[in-house]
């Protein structure tokens, strides 16, 4: 049993149980939590590429924007323990950015400008699941937020979800990424509360 | 060096119980937690606290570390209004009270005295609490690398820390700007950081003859750290030497 910490009560009000998992608050603010600078690069020099599949695939910024893309509105939950709902996206499903790709891979590494990296099971990334998203909020997505485009994989905590993500390494075996090497968890599900190792 | 320290641990709740209290402004206490089984950390780590109601309703926060590894475990608390925890500890909380810790948490926005690099750091508001643990760790492990500490308050009473910063030891240079009111005589900056105070303060990002490069650590709300990052990138600091913590309005 917990101790009670005497004079503490509950403050905000009850969330919903089935929108917002265990150890969450919902706010109405887009928190920001990055390691270093916010990187800038020129979308001429942007490019997604997927690599560790029978052959490297690269799309330039315009090659990307040309593919289907699709609206979704999603509930997303950072480690930190805010929960934002209804959050409105665009982007390319990683159904479109995978599909016809040849590989063996079951985990992958998303990397991204800054040297940021973080790994998220093949499973995960498919099945409608996951995009690579370039607009927030029925604008493009703002650099400090991840743009010009981020990863969104929302039903892992969003750490997973990398900022200015500009490619996947296909993987065979599981690899902790940035933060999964500082002893956040490898897979990170918020319904079960996988904030770190051994969660 | 990775994860080293973070392993572990961080699935144990530990009973802590609330040591000394002590005000640092009207807004903002720190705590002393006695915690049992607490297996230190590391300078710049957080910890994460959990309060549990008597009806059982359970609400958790992280906050930052404010003692260097060493001394006894302390967080320093900034009252947020609209909050469920910060209130809490600022102004409910007394000594012999229990809550629950886990950690410590976080290995990249660390410093050990084995780093060499000049300091720079740069703090928003309360984000001087974790800077404030790697000052007391330097004074502590008898490192000698020179830091130059740029602090951001509203005003001189909202400055976390005063007395101990005003008394800082050889080697370190605390530097204010005061955003919103200063007092009369300040000498010092009276406005928000930007690029050219950075370009006064920080140390050169090329230091002449070989010397260590700078390494910065930057914390602070996300305009803050958004503004101090960006403008070291301008004035060539590596993006990698460029180490940032954030919260958001909603940091609760």
């Amino acid at each position: 049993m917990p101790p009670v910490s005497r004079g503490f009560h509950r403050k905000r009000q009850e969330v919903p149980a089935d929108r917002v998992p265990p150890g969450q608050y919902v706010t109405r603010d887009f928190p920001v939590l990055s390691a270093g600078p916010t990187p800038r690069t020129a979308l001429s020099r942007w490019t997604f590429s997927v690599e560790g599949g029978h052959e490297p695939k690269s799309w330039t910024w315009e090659e990307f924007r040309a593919l289907p893309s699709e609206k979704l509105t999603t509930d997303i939950h950072c480690v930190t323990r805010w929960s934002k709902l209804d959050t409105a996206w665009e982007g390319v499903s990683l159904d479109v950015l995978l599909t016809g790709l040849e590989h063996d891979a079951s985990y992958a590494l998303a990397f991204s400008d800054g040297g940021y990296t973080t790994n998220v099971p093949v499973a995960d990334l498919l099945g409608g699941k996951a995009w690579v998203a370039f607009g927030y909020g029925g604008g493009p997505l703002g650099a400090e937020h991840g743009g010009p485009a981020r990863l969104l994989v929302p039903h892992l905590y969003f750490w997973k979800s990398a900022k200015w993500v500009r490619g996947l390494r296909l993987l065979a075996e599981d690899q902790p990424g940035f933060w999964e090497n500082y002893g956040y968890n490898m897979y990170g599900d918020p319904w079960r509360e996988q904030r770190y190792e051994g969660d | 060096m990775a994860g080293t320290a973070v392993r572990g641990r961080l699935n144990t709740w530990l009973t802590a119980t609330v040591g000394a209290v002590s005000d640092e402004t009207a807004r903002v206490r720190t705590l002393r937690l006695e915690v049992p089984g607490w297996a230190g950390h590391r300078a710049g780590q957080h910890v994460d606290i959990r309060l549990t109601a008597d009806d059982g309703y359970q609400a958790e926060r992280a906050y930052s570390i404010a003692s260097a590894p060493g001394e006894p475990l302390a967080i320093t608390v900034e009252r947020l209004d609209d909050g469920e925890v910060s209130p809490y500890l600022t102004e409910e909380v007394r000594e012999g009270d229990e809550l629950e810790v886990r950690g410590p948490i976080g290995g990249y926005f660390v410093w050990e005295p084995s780093l060499s690099a000049p300091l720079l750091l740069a703090a928003g508001g309360s984000g001087v609490v974790p800077l404030r643990s790697m000052l007391r760790e330097r004074l502590r492990a008898g490192s000698t690398v020179p830091v130059r500490l740029l602090y951001s308050s509203r005003s001189l009473d909202d400055v976390i820390y005063r007395k101990e910063l005003d008394a800082a030891p050889a080697g370190v240079e605390v530097i204010h700007a005061l955003t919103r009111s200063q007092p009369p005589g300040w000498t010092g900056y009276a406005r928000r950081v930007d690029k050219r105070m950075l370009a006064e303060v920080a140390w050169p990002a090329a230091p002449p003859d070989g010397a260590s490069k700078p390494l910065a650590y930057v914390c602070g709300p996300t305009s803050f750290v958004e503004a101090v990052a960006a403008g070291l990138v301008d004035l060539g600091y590596p993006p990698v030497r460029v180490r940032t913590e954030r919260f958001g309005a909603s940091g609760l």
